[in-house]
């Protein structure tokens, strides 16, 4: 499997739209096809490395959850990304394919409060059980005082 | 962070004693390298789980580079992984070279490499002093090994300082290229300090490889089977310890690699001697790699960027990249999201250690107490890069 081959696989699999030069594939992933197509990113692909997972806060457009995943033999990457919606704050947990995405996904529902369904053991990775917020929100402030600490 | 959390992942031993004892480890542990710390629960002497409790050198700098121009971030990139500090500058400057379609003068990708496998040499020396001392006692003499690396590690810090004025943390890369040349004399300097690292190398691989002890504690301990090390996505020396053959410089070479000659070491065994193994060829293969830019350090500029009167000048139009290098740790990456202004619109720093250190919950049950601080040794977290 190369990086061209993999692209004609993914135009296959409903929904996603390929985009991206070279071997650095970027894909757009429908949400309910999340979990599923970290799968096919797996298997059909080989992409069995992977290294990392995280969000972007697009404000008014809703959360972005993102992740890379690399095929050593070929060798090429796919990003995957996927938009949440509109005050959607769950998304399927890749922590069964992938086991490197348990450790994302817990700093990812920490910093931007997305709840990974069907994750082992979601709980704050880097900041206390007490934290208030999630500070990688846009709204949330830099300067946002967080008692007895400014 | 988790306060009171029990492990969620235990292995079941056939144990007919008392019940399990949780026992902690850290956060103030001599062995972490850092602030880290264990919760392990025990059957007896073993381990049979580890929740593992990370955060508290979290300072926020992913929130920090949303604020940050491009031109001021690399110098405070270099504070994650403070051990290495000239890979971690790096990744953040090539990502953004990579959206603003920045060329980087030949002298100035050279000096870059030079400078990153100098401190690949620096950074090992770093880990195998503190691992040997971590495994202490049983290697005859608690800090010899530690003091010797120390010794060799000055020396690199010392070219550092004649090059950057600093020890630790440089401010050495900037967007567009370097900030300083090298000095005269420098060159010189350079190479009686490697080679003179590289016969002290010998000298360690005769103490520790000749001491029954040290094989005992690092043969068969902490075994990374190729398919979990590539699931969890560990990286560098420790990916190469499970038999992947894998060096992002050499699979995606950037900043000129592909005009260095240099071997890519490749251990199956995936234990603690496999891991010590690949970074002793490393040291070598860094100092074959400095020699060869010495001999042939092109003439030319070394930043390809005027000067600016406002950080704000600096911008880099809107998109998306991901930049990685291969750090004494393995893969440091920076994702950059752009929308057009003087600041990212989103940075995730994908540190080396973070997916190292999330392998040692699969690896240590099943092992003794003392072993973990042998594993946590040859896995070489540094914290300021888990918690960012």
């Amino acid at each position: 499997m190369n990086a061209t081959e993999a692209r004609t696989r993914i135009v296959e699999f409903p929904g996603t739209v390929a985009g991206g030069d070279g071997d650095a594939i970027v894909v757009d992933v429908p949400a309910a096809q999340w979990a599923a197509f970290a799968e096919f990113a797996k298997d059909i692909l080989g992409c069995t490395y992977f290294s990392f997972l995280s969000a972007v806060d697009w404000k008014d457009e809703g959360l972005e959850v993102v992740a890379w995943v690399d095929n050593l033999d070929a060798p090429f990457s796919v990003l995957m990304k996927t938009r949440l919606g509109v005050g959607v704050t769950s998304c399927a947990s890749l922590a069964t394919v992938y086991r490197g995405a348990g450790w994302m996904e817990r700093e990812a529902f920490d910093m931007f409060g997305i709840h990974f369904e069907g994750h082992p053991d979601l709980r704050r990775i880097l900041l206390d059980d007490d934290w208030v917020g999630h500070p990688l929100l846009k709204s949330y402030a830099v300067d946002t005082p967080y008692p007895p600490y400014r | 962070m988790a306060a009171d959390s029990t492990s969620t992942v235990v292995k079941e031993l056939d144990y007919t004693g008392a019940e399990r004892l949780s026992m902690n480890m850290g956060p103030q542990h001599p062995s972490a390298h850092g602030v880290f710390r264990a919760i392990l629960t025990l059957e007896g002497e073993t381990v049979v789980g580890v929740d593992a409790v990370i955060g508290y050198l979290h300072r926020c700098h992913e929130k920090l580079a949303e604020n940050l121009a491009y031109v001021q971030y690399p110098s405070i990139a270099s504070k994650t992984d403070y051990v290495a500090a000239m890979a971690s500058e790096l990744a953040y400057v090539m990502a953004a070279e990579r959206l603003a379609n920045f060329e980087v003068p030949k002298r100035a990708q050279y000096l870059r490499v030079l400078v990153g496998e100098l401190q690949r040499v620096a950074s090992h020396c770093l880990w195998l002093g503190t691992w040997c001392m971590d495994m202490g006692g049983a290697l005859g003499g608690g800090a010899t090994i530690f003091l010797y690396c120390i010794r060799e590690r000055e020396l690199v810090l010392d070219l550092f300082e004649s090059l950057t004025g600093a020890r630790l943390l440089y401010g050495f890369h900037q967007v567009g290229g370097v900030r300083y040349d090298v000095p005269e004399g420098w060159a010189s300097e350079c190479r009686t300090t490697v080679d003179l690292i590289e016969q002290r190398i010998l000298e360690y691989e005769e103490m520790l490889e000749g001491n029954a002890f040290f094989m005992m504690r690092t043969q068969g301990v902490g075994v990374i089977s190729r398919e979990l090390a590539l699931d969890v996505g560990i990286s560098g020396p420790l990916l190469r310890a499970s038999g992947v053959d894998c060096d992002l410089r050499r699979l995606a070479p950037y900043s000129s690699y592909e005009d260095f000659e240099f071997r890519v070491p490749v251990e199956t065994a995936g234990d603690c001697y496999a891991r010590y193994k690949v970074r002793m060829v490393e040291f070598r293969e860094s100092i074959r790699i400095v020699r060869q830019i010495l001999d042939g350090l092109p003439e030319g500029p070394i930043s390809s960027r005027p000067g600016v009167k406002s950080l704000a000048q600096v911008r880099v139009p809107k998109g998306e990249t991901y930049a990685r290098v291969e750090g004494p740790r393995g893969e440091v990456g920076c994702y950059l999201q752009a929308d057009g202004g003087p600041k990212p619109y989103r940075m995730k720093w994908r540190g080396a250690s973070f997916s190292n250190l999330a392998i040692l919950p699969h690896i240590i049950p099943g092992h003794g107490v003392a072993d973990v601080v042998a594993i946590m040794g040859s896995v070489d977290p540094v914290f300021g890069e888990v918690d960012r």
